[in-house]
């Protein structure tokens, strides 16, 4: 059992962002890996340990997104690879899915791919379901629990209405939800091996394939306007008479 | 230009904010609904009171439960009969699936979870929130059909007009897709949260009683009828469910008005509602951000304050 886990490097979640010169900003804030990607890891890290299985980390990035993967590899994932070219600084997210499902497919004999539910970067959430259309393998989105046994997999969904039970057949694409369980920390060993590991770098030419076209563009990259508020603070004798008086501001405004 | 709409539904519930896109729709000119499913007519009719021109109806036992490829090789064909220049959609997490996969199959991009759309010499240029809120993007599609989600109250809603008419066109459903659905068991009802006009959300201040603390959310929320949310600290903690977590990494959130209680404003929670059109803050801490963000505010403990509010709109909406 193969699982290949799709992770990005993303900015801190703590960080400040700024748009300057129509780039994002985020200081010195370090780059992580995508928080929804360290459930995935996870995910694919359990079935590692419950029907040994193994986990390859894949990211799409500079050199620096390494990172990332050493994260994942720290975690205890067994080998990863990095598909960098420079015609790939611009991609839409159906272009990143042409590329990696083209690296799923030289990585070879995956049996399931993991995702996170989407990044916290530009956040479409669009890429798991538009790997599984181009590799035409079933997408089993939202997951948290899951079973493989028998070239099936069954997965416990958690949607907006309630908790759906799915199964398919692999090879299947997950994406994979916060019902896994909390990501484990990288061990101290495993901050070594990663340290030590070398991961492959895959251009373009490596898969054998062009720039996809670039069809979803960015036209500018704008500072959210600022909330222009003054804080009024309620005070009263009594929690009474504040309730009463916030209650009367709050039906004021006409927004009930 | 005649735009297509997709008709986001549950079972026949449908996401209200496809009647935003339908409204958005018809500002363009002529709008054809797209309504997917088993036994649908209802939803059918109800697109034409919500101003539809024309609905393109599959109704078939094989769309009876949503599937992505079902459902999008379903909307494919209709595509390649008569394309259309522009589908909207509501941003849900079914039509996040629904519109990547269609992207693959039409060669075409999707703009996703858009908040406003303007027009510039012929292209549709939308604005979207991106890093959790934190900033905004303008951003085009250069293949058709342009296929944009809406985010939830975003958009005007359109007033039905009840018992209006339209052509309801029934068209061919493409069975699709290899996942099968073993089982189904309904969560909390109530108002979804991204749809919800206010929102009562708690956070760390609960903590010592989180039970309780959440029951006196609870309560407002259903006195405003509004839904409950949470801090991401509060839903760490297990105090509430992944599914209540208003913010970075969990839902985003513009209703009308937004109560937090016993939450400090950490930027990861403020990027997931600072579109809210009124906030009001209690908190006991009066150095909290939370305040700088917030018309108004009260510094005080949540577990006196927010049952003494809840009393106060009983007795002033006549609950």
């Amino acid at each position: 059992m193969k699982i290949v886990v799709c992770v990005k490097q993303t900015p801190d979640s703590e960080a400040k962002l700024t748009a300057q010169d129509g780039q994002p900003s985020w200081g010195d804030a370090p780059l992580v890996i995508n928080p929804f990607d360290e459930y995935a890891v996870e995910g694919a890290l359990q079935q590692k340990e419950a029907i040994d299985a193994s986990v390859t980390a894949l990211c799409i990035g500079p050199d620096s997104a390494r990172d990332a993967l050493k994260h994942a590899l720290a975690m205890g994932a067994d080998e990863a690879i990095l598909v960098s070219d420079p015609a790939l600084d611009e991609l839409d997210s159906a272009g990143a899915a042409r590329v990696l499902a083209a690296a799923i497919q030289k990585i070879g004999d995956a049996d399931l791919i993991f995702f996170g539910r989407q990044t916290i970067d530009n956040g479409t959430g669009l890429v798991p379901a538009q790997v599984a259309r181009v590799l035409g393998w079933p997408l089993l989105s939202l997951v948290g629990q899951m079973t493989i046994e028998g070239g099936e997999i069954k997965v416990e969904r958690t949607i907006e209405e309630g908790k759906q039970t799915a199964r398919a057949k692999t090879p299947a694409v997950l994406s994979i939800m916060q019902g896994v369980g909390e990501p484990r920390y990288p061990s101290f060993m495993g901050i070594r091996k990663a340290g030590k590991a070398t991961i492959p770098v895959w251009t373009l030419a490596d898969l054998g394939i062009d720039a996809p076209a670039l069809v979803v563009r960015r036209a500018k990259l704008l500072n959210p306007p600022v909330r222009d508020t003054k804080c009024e603070i309620i005070s009263g004798e009594s929690p009474a008479e504040i309730a009463e008086a916030l209650a009367d501001k709050i039906l004021a405004e006409k927004v009930l | 230009m005649n735009t297509w709409v997709y008709i986001d539904h549950f079972n026949g519930q449908p996401a209200p904010a496809s009647w935003e896109a339908l409204g958005l729709a018809k500002t363009f000119g002529a709008a054809t609904a797209l309504v997917f499913g088993q036994n649908v007519e209802a939803l059918a009719k109800t697109a034409l009171e919500y101003g539809a021109d024309t609905v393109l109806m599959a109704d078939d036992p094989a769309l009876s439960v949503f599937s992505p490829e079902a459902f999008t090789s379903t909307l494919a064909a209709l595509v390649s009969d008569s394309p259309p220049d522009l589908i909207l959609f509501p941003t849900t997490s079914l039509t996040r699936e629904l519109t990547a996969m269609l992207s693959i199959d039409l060669a075409t991009g999707v703009l996703v979870d858009v908040t406003s759309i303007e027009l510039t010499d012929g292209q549709m240029v939308a604005t979207r929130p991106v890093y959790e809120g934190k900033l905004l993007e303008k951003t085009t599609c250069s293949a058709t059909p342009q296929l944009i989600t809406l985010r939830a109250r975003a958009f005007p809603k359109p007033t039905p007009e009840t018992g209006r008419g339209g052509e309801i066109k029934p068209v061919a459903a493409v069975a699709d897709g290899a996942v099968t659905v073993e089982k189904f068991v309904s969560g909390q009802s109530g108002v979804s949260l991204t749809d919800a006009g206010v929102v009562v959300a708690g956070g760390r201040g609960v903590s010592s009683d989180p039970a309780e603390g959440f029951r006196l959310v609870g309560e407002l929320a259903s006195v405003l009828g509004g839904a409950v949310g949470a801090s991401r600290a509060a839903v760490d903690e297990d105090y509430i469910p992944y599914a209540n977590q208003v913010g970075q990494t969990g839902k985003v959130v513009s209703p009308d008005l937004y109560i937090a209680a016993g939450i400090s404003g950490a930027i990861q929670h403020m990027s997931g509602m600072r579109s809210s059109k009124v906030i009001v803050a209690i908190n006991k801490d009066p150095e909290a951000p939370i305040f700088q963000d917030s018309q108004y505010g009260v510094v005080g403990d949540l577990f006196t304050m927010v049952p003494a509010l809840t009393d106060a709109f009983k007795k002033k909406l006549g609950k």
